[in-house]
């Protein structure tokens, strides 16, 4: 992995052994730095002891079964519910809204379609958290009382750009002359976005969409200052598992949400070849 | 692309205003309610800004969320940039591996990499563990609850930021550039600082740029792992807003936050233009 290209020298000298070695080892670290903590987490899930420790002191599914448990565990699990379901609607109309208005961007050409393209792109680099709590405010001062609707509003913002980037990407990928033959073949603008466009630019949409629904159930400078008690999201239930006494559970949760990821990147890989569009 | 199906207006609109009125119209409240001079929300003045900015305190906590997304940077970029080479050196099964596992940090969840964390850092951590098993330490470090190991965690939590717009880069970096500059007695440092990096210029700035963005607004990773001496702009904001429920000084505090990170972002963007420019212009 760590070859790296030394083209035409064929005698190594002491600077291009010192540059793969140097350039290899810290590779090397990035990549235990990038994989350890999560096999780490996986690891001390399994642990059959009270108290977070690596390596695990034996091997048990009880705090699993513990996470499991509806009793016990109902707030976590009423905290999932309202994770997921924020999550579908907010990535759903990102995913609707988005895609319409990145069909509509991609022609935009020149001064307008950056500007438009920077303003959407916005929620990525500003604060979170200010807007968070500029969120928190508005709603709040508008008369609203804390709901899951409100949650997917804020949460929409966050998600879109996400939808935006990865259609965008597909669109600017679309062969001109296709939309030409379409149109001389009397296809109407719709027909061609239906029958030519759609099904082209349909894995980029699923990339999009798939993105979006991933970072509303990780977000917190939203969800912090929009859940209540009564509309708890699960990484904040989590914050305050890890804040308190820590919690055995966040090992579970965390386990679980891990193995989701694995699972649901390998099917998107599979389908949309997910990890090639995010890198661009 | 020319006019072919429908009109730009009607598809913009929705999601156009969508944002005005849950993105700009939020933001817009955000500025008008630090200029409440009371917490109450009664009396306007710029109380809220003249005690803000007149303690030296909030300066240092300005100043030390900014070093913290700075020291991020640097730790992403000194361990970022060798991983984004050997991708390049990589062959096309090994790109897609290595993609892989940029890519699943990235979406898993924030908590859950910060959770890693404690256990890898804390007083009985993977760290610990090893450095007494080696009897370089009779006592546990203290990790946890330092920068130190908060910059640590938050070059983990934050690297595939910088690394996929990296990769990008990197990957259509012309391979026969760098055969001409070695064949031209370049050694590899000198063709690395001369020819990859500068070429790679706009994919560093934007994964910088978001590496900078995340890493300061970090609520969880600052509140968990730095703890509770170290103070950070994101724990101010939430502080005066959840607990202290003073609101204007909350906006007041968060506005500081979207204007410093702001002004680094612009600085970090207009950097990249320029070496990128000079190459590419």
């Amino acid at each position: 992995m760590a070859r790296l290209r030394t083209a035409g020298a064929r005698r190594r000298s002491m600077g291009e052994i010192a540059y793969v070695g140097i350039i290899g080892f810290l590779a090397a670290l990035a990549l235990l730095i990038l994989v350890g903590p999560i096999l780490v987490v996986l690891a001390t899930s399994f642990t059959d002891s009270r108290s977070i420790r690596f390596p695990p002191t034996g091997f048990s599914l009880r705090w699993y079964e513990l996470l499991l448990d509806e009793v016990r565990s109902r707030q976590i699990h009423r905290a999932v519910g309202n994770t997921l379901t924020v999550a579908a609607w907010a990535a759903g109309l990102a995913t609707v809204l988005g895609t319409a208005a990145a069909v509509a961007m991609a022609r935009a050409a020149g001064r307008a379609g950056r500007l438009a393209d920077a303003f959407f792109m916005a929620p990525l680099v500003l604060p979170g958290l200010a807007f968070g709590l500029a969120a928190l405010m508005y709603f709040s001062l508008l008369g609203f009382r804390p709901s899951l609707e409100m949650l997917v509003a804020g949460h929409l913002i966050v998600v879109a750009p996400f939808v935006l980037r990865t259609v965008g990407a597909s669109l600017s990928q679309l062969d001109p002359s296709l939309l030409d033959a379409s149109r001389s073949l009397g296809a109407g603008p719709v027909m061609t976005f239906r029958r030519v466009v759609l099904p082209l630019i349909a894995p980029g949409i699923a990339a999009g969409a798939f993105l979006a629904f991933m970072a509303s159930v990780d977000n917190v400078p939203v969800s912090l200052f929009l859940s209540s008690a009564r509309t708890d999201m699960l990484p904040i239930r989590m914050w305050g598992m890890m804040e308190s006494t820590l919690d055995v559970r966040v090992a579970a949760v965390s386990g679980l949400l891990i193995l989701t990821v694995f699972v649901l990147m390998l099917v998107m890989e599979r389908f949309t070849g997910l990890t090639r569009r995010m890198r661009g | 692309m020319r006019s072919t199906w429908g009109l730009a207006a009607p598809l913009v609109a929705p999601l156009g205003l969508a944002y005005a009125a849950f993105f700009v119209a939020p933001l817009l409240m955000l500025f008008a309610v630090s200029f409440y001079a009371d917490d109450r929300m009664t009396v306007l003045g710029l109380g809220q800004w003249q005690r803000f900015l007149g303690d030296a305190f909030h300066w240092k906590v300005i100043g030390n969320t900014v070093l913290l997304g700075l020291k991020t940077v640097a730790a992403t970029l000194l361990l970022g940039l060798p991983l984004a080479l050997a991708y390049r050196a990589a062959s096309p099964g090994w790109q897609r591996v290595l993609l892989f596992v940029v890519v699943m940090p990235l979406l898993t969840s924030v908590v859950v990499r910060t959770f890693a964390w404690i256990v890898i850092l804390g007083r009985e951590g993977v760290v610990n563990q090893m450095v007494m098993g080696l009897g370089l330490a009779a006592d546990p470090l203290r990790l946890l609850q330092t920068e130190l190991g908060l910059v640590i965690s938050l070059t983990q939590i934050e690297m595939p930021l910088l690394l996929l717009p990296l990769l990008s880069v990197m990957a259509r970096i012309d391979p026969n550039l760098m055969d001409a500059s070695a064949s031209l007695g370049a050694s590899p440092w000198r063709t690395l600082f001369r020819v990859i990096l500068p070429l790679a210029a706009p994919g560093i700035a934007a994964g910088c740029l978001l590496v900078f963005a995340s890493s300061t607004t970090a609520f969880i990773s600052q509140s968990v792992i730095g703890g509770e001496r170290l103070v950070y702009l994101p724990a101010m904001v939430w502080q005066q807003a959840m607990v202290v429920a003073n609101w204007p000084f909350a906006a007041t505090a968060a506005i500081a936050l979207l204007v410093s990170v702001s002004a680094v972002i612009a600085v970090i963007a207009t950097a990249g233009r320029i070496a990128g420019g000079r190459i590419h212009g």
